[in-house]
């Protein structure tokens, strides 16, 4: 188990760095607890993969150092870091069994035959692989085979951290389920510090304590999976998170309402003051989910056409049409759809205001 | 996958079947022909069934180059396999030195045999060859250095000329397999704390399983059923000591016009090499397969 | 052009790929095809491409039959998982390839690659080759070249599955809009119950080979006439409790009482299996809510704005789905509740026995 640090990381993969675009990581300053559960989430090329290596070690940064418990261990390689990662394809030595499979980090740190046999038979225990011990590791289906890889860095009692990149990627949606509570599971009995890489915001939110959303290089915003949805600090944590993403209205202000064309959403008081000492680009921001759809017209309500609707078992996507924008919303199973017009409440509370991308209030 | 039955994609394949009809099949029925008649004479043949098939099984010289021919071809197995595999770890996997050694090694393979054959005559002589002169110079030999002097000459010399010759192809075979291997097996190594020789036994080498058949195999039928480089090196001498299955039957044939035996024994030896390299590929495509788990 | 297979099946030697596949595809529709890895969706897919042939059975299109006839010669175009595309040639070669061999003339090989292109937001990419390009735009290429085409049967095997979560969304919706605006009949196969409710039209259910159910999506969905269905056809899983049917009662496991209602007071008395999905249980108390199970908490695990809650009820595990964040305690007692009207019942043999009355 350790505190890890990132003091000042920076990476690029070019010999010759000039420019910030050069590099795959900006800026990173960051500390993980002890323990904790995190997930890096962000889409393709955001650097979550490269940043995992650093923390490994498979990857030296170009600048700035990483710290376990205190002691910088920034040129030490992955062996002598104390940490495991299960990569997105199962990565198992086919020709030995599941037994010899998870002995293998034991047997090459010299750790005597008694205390190797009894560690892989208490891990594969945790993991349901005990009738699977004597069998040739090739044979198994994929769930299992990502389970062993995961074993191997159960076993060594000493792991400081064990770090995940998408390892459910090649799973099936059903055993995706019955993995993940597997993960928690491990979590909760071995407060193991775990840090897991995706870009499956499902995954992330559902896995982590803390999320860290990454976006061209640079950590976004860092919170729990509520702070995350309910208070994104960046228009791209609203979007990214959430299925489907926040809605954006592009919009001035105007006392405590937002206008945007010739309507006008209440803001909650102290957020349209902030917007007022704001500079930049003014855009509202509204999950899907907060948006109040009535069939008929309210006090209050905006005049919205209605685009098409997405059956989606449990609840049901609408597409609205105000002033040229398209918006969202999410109605729960069983409530009515209006057919052509609806009329949009924005609760104040719940509607945010951002400037030039970053959340005001 | 099943290809649909497209008639006219028959006429494509015609052509093939007549070159190898012409240049296979045909010359191998004559084979079998001659292996049961003695013919003294054009139109002049008598039946002899199975008589020189006894007479060549029973034959010493035949077994003499036989067992010469295994110990050849063992050697040349256990020389080059584990070489080309030596090899291929330790070419660049990057940069311009990747084009420099596939280039360089690519060199013998690219030598017509014979004149590979005549390359290792001049290198091995004592006047004016480099090897031969260099280490005649060292005066540690009783009997200077060359390649038809001794038995054991001519073997190092013949062997030396093989490896050098066929290695290449191995290690071109291995490296590709090598470079196929994805990049996280080697970094889970590296977190399991695993040594440089487990990496070697657990990943890279059962992974390059399938470039090690052809390999095997290939390495296998070639020095089994080599000709060209020996008789252009030794002509099949000093005496007898580099006499090859096929040299020695050629020499049975065009030699001593003995068409009967060496057609018999060109079959069987036929059907030796098919056997070996069945028993191989179903040694290595089998060895480290596991049943399947549901 | 309307798609017809009869009886097909396709064995492996002693494998069974696909058992006595019956479907009907009527021209411009959109068809789903829902189950497992090696569920038989790519076989299928192959022999009604023709790349494949069937062991047994026979293919028609509009009535003709088209089992013999080899893929050049069908009208049919596909997209794979694995972005697909001519490694050496542009994207703007890559979308006109289809267009050269049919040997049309260059004027129209442009009009219609530039009009494919914008449809998938290529236009500034057309001079690109496609390993500069980023996942999402080689398979938006590899999908340009299939619609350039105006194929009478449009394939997609998993188009999306190795992309971003975000760009799935996004591509998801604008195929959408392509797949309404053309007359192809489009088959698109995909292991997520989710994309396949988005997606819509009509879905076959498969598993093992065979054709579980096939029908319009949402009926489908609704109406799982077995459990194997309602498995395949649930994302987060369906949860399954053992009870029996008295006279006007159904006890469920040990203690939960369910009062009979609608289609489930037609039900002779005996053992069954109900089904109830995560998202009709809940864990608060709610007048209209008249079964409640008791149990203890696994799990919470919290999605943003909704709770994964796993309880174990005896030795059954149960997934509950709600919206709002709800923290509990692992092995903190609990007690579910759910409308009884929401349950499905089935019998031992897995049939489909009563439903929940049709929802909006």
């Amino acid at each position: 188990m350790a505190q890890i640090q990132l003091d000042e990381i920076a990476h690029s993969y070019l010999a010759d760095p000039r420019s910030a675009d050069d590099y795959a990581l900006k800026r990173i300053h960051n500390v993980w607890d002890d323990g904790g559960a995190y997930a890096l989430l962000g889409p393709s090329g955001c650097g979550k993969t490269t940043l995992l290596n650093i923390i490994s070690g498979l990857l030296t940064p170009s600048k700035g150092r990483v710290l376990y418990d205190g002691q910088d261990v920034t040129a030490r390689p992955p062996e002598n870091r104390n940490i495991a990662q299960v990569f997105q394809f199962p990565v198992l030595y086919d020709t030995m069994s599941v037994f010899d499979n998870l002995a293998f980090p034991l047997k090459n740190r010299k750790y005597d035959r008694e205390a190797i046999v009894q560690r892989v038979k208490e891990v594969a225990e945790i993991l349901d692989l005990t009738p699977f011990l004597n069998k040739k590791a090739s044979g198994l289906t994929a769930d299992a085979k990502q389970k062993i890889s995961l074993g191997r860095g159960l076993v060594r009692s000493d792991v400081a951290a064990i770090l995940f990149d998408e390892p459910l990627t090649v799973i099936d949606p059903h055993l995706k389920w019955h993995l993940r509570r597997k993960l928690k599971e491990v979590h909760d009995q071995l407060k193991l510090t775990l840090i897991y890489v995706t870009h499956d915001q499902v995954e992330a939110l559902t896995f982590a304590e803390k999320v860290l959303v990454m976006y061209e290089g640079e950590i976004v915003q860092m919170g729990t999976p509520e702070e995350l949805f309910e208070s994104p600090q960046h228009k791209f944590v609203g979007y990214f998170i959430g299925s489907p993403g926040m809605n954006f209205l592009p919009c001035r202000l105007e006392g405590s309402n937002a206008r945007v064309g010739a309507a006008a959403i209440p803001l909650d008081p102290e957020t349209a003051a902030r917007g007022a000492a704001a500079r930049g680009t003014l855009e509202i921001g509204i999950r899907p989910m907060h948006l109040k759809v009535h069939g008929t017209a309210v006090e209050g309500g905006v005049q919205v056409d209605v685009g098409g609707v997405e059956d989606q078992g449990n609840f049901k996507i609408l597409t609205l049409k105000l002033d040229g924008f398209t918006l969202k919303s999410r109605i729960p199973e069983g409530e009515p759809i209006p057919e052509s017009q609806a009329w949009l409440k924005f609760p104040p509370r719940r509607t945010k205001l951002f400037a030039d991308e970053r959340l005001v209030g | 996958m099943d290809k649909w039955a497209d008639n006219r994609a028959w006429f494509l394949v015609l052509p093939v079947f007549v070159v190898v009809a012409f240049s296979a099949i045909i010359p191998l029925m004559t084979v079998v022909n001659y292996s049961i008649q003695d013919i003294f004479g054009p139109g002049n043949a008598v039946f002899v069934g199975t008589e020189w098939f006894k007479e060549m099984l029973t034959d010493k010289r035949l077994h003499d180059a036989l067992g010469r021919q295994f110990l050849f071809s063992g050697l040349v197995l256990l020389i080059e396999i584990p070489l080309g595999i030596l090899i291929a770890l330790a070419m660049p996997k990057k940069g311009w030195g990747v084009s420099a050694s596939l280039v360089t090694l690519a060199i013998p393979l690219l030598i017509p045999w014979n004149v590979i054959g005549t390359i290792w005559i001049i290198f091995t002589r004592p006047d004016i060859g480099l090897f031969g002169v260099g280490i005649n110079s060292l005066d540690l030999l009783e009997v200077p250095f060359d390649h038809t002097a001794r038995p054991a000459y001519a073997w190092i010399t013949l062997m030396a000329m093989e490896i050098w010759h066929w290695t290449p192809l191995v290690a071109l075979l291995c490296y590709a397999g090598l470079r196929a291997i994805p990049e996280a097996y080697y970094q889970a190594a590296k977190i399991d704390g695993a040594s440089s020789w487990a990496v070697f036994f657990y990943i890279q080498l059962p992974k390059m399983r399938g470039v090690l058949t052809i390999a095997v195999l290939l390495r296998w039928m070639d020095s089994f059923l080599i000709y060209a480089e020996p008789f252009a090196l030794t002509g099949g001498g000093p005496g007898n000591s580099t006499t090859f299955l096929s040299i020695y039957l050629v020499k049975l044939a065009t030699g001593q016009f003995d068409l009967g035996p060496a057609a018999a024994f060109s079959l069987i030896y036929f059907l030796i090499v098919l056997l070996f390299s069945f028993i191989f590929y179903q040694a290595l495509l089998n060895v480290g397969k596991g049943e399947k788990v549901s | 052009m309307g798609l017809k297979l009869d009886n097909i099946t396709k064995l492996e030697g002693d494998e069974i790929h696909l058992k006595d596949i019956n479907l009907e595809l009527a021209p411009g529709s959109r068809n789903v095809i829902l189950g497992r890895t090696l569920a038989g969706k790519t076989s299928l897919l192959r022999i009604m491409a023709g790349l494949d042939k069937p062991s047994s059975g026979r293919i028609l299109a509009d009535g003709r039959d088209i089992t013999g006839v080899t893929v050049r010669k069908r009208s049919v175009a596909m997209v794979y998982q694995q972005f697909i595309n001519y490694p050496s040639l542009t994207v703007y070669d890559n979308i006109a390839s289809p267009l050269k061999m049919k040997k049309m003339s260059r004027a129209e090989i442009d009009d219609r690659v530039q009009e494919t292109a914008a449809i998938l937001h290529l236009e500034t990419m057309l001079d690109r080759r496609p390993a500069e390009l980023s996942g999402g735009q080689q398979q938006r290429t590899a999908i340009a070249r299939a619609l350039v085409k105006e194929a009478d049967l449009l394939l997609l095997d998993e188009p999306l599955v190795n992309l971003d979560y975000k760009l799935r969304e996004e591509l998801r919706e604008e195929l959408q809009q392509i797949f309404q605006q053309r007359r192809a009949i489009v088959v698109y196969t995909t292991t997520e119950p989710g994309e396949a409710l988005m997606l819509g039209g009509n879905i076959v259910v498969l598993d093992e080979g065979r054709t579980l159910q096939a029908g319009p999506t949402p009926d489908v969905y609704h109406h799982p006439v077995t459990t194997k269905v309602a498995e395949v056809f649930s994302d987060p899983p369906i949860n399954f409790l053992k009870g029996e049917v008295h006279a006007d009662s159904a006890l469920l496991g040990t203690n939960i009482r369910i009062p009979l209602k609608g289609s489930m007071q037609d039900l002779a008395p005996g053992r069954y299996r109900f089904g109830v999905r995560a998202n009709h249980l809940v864990s608060n108390a709610h007048e209209n809510k008249d079964v409640a199970i008791q149990g203890v908490v696994a799990l919470s695990e919290i999605n943003g704005s909704e709770t994964f809650i796993h309880v174990n009820h005896a030795d059954t595990r149960l997934v509950v789905q709600e919206n709002g964040i709800q923290s509990r305690r692992i092995g903190s007692e609990i007690t579910l509740y759910a409308d009884s009207g929401s349950f499905f019942v089935y019998d031992l043999e897995g049939r489909l026995v009563a439903s929940p009355a049709a929802s909006a």
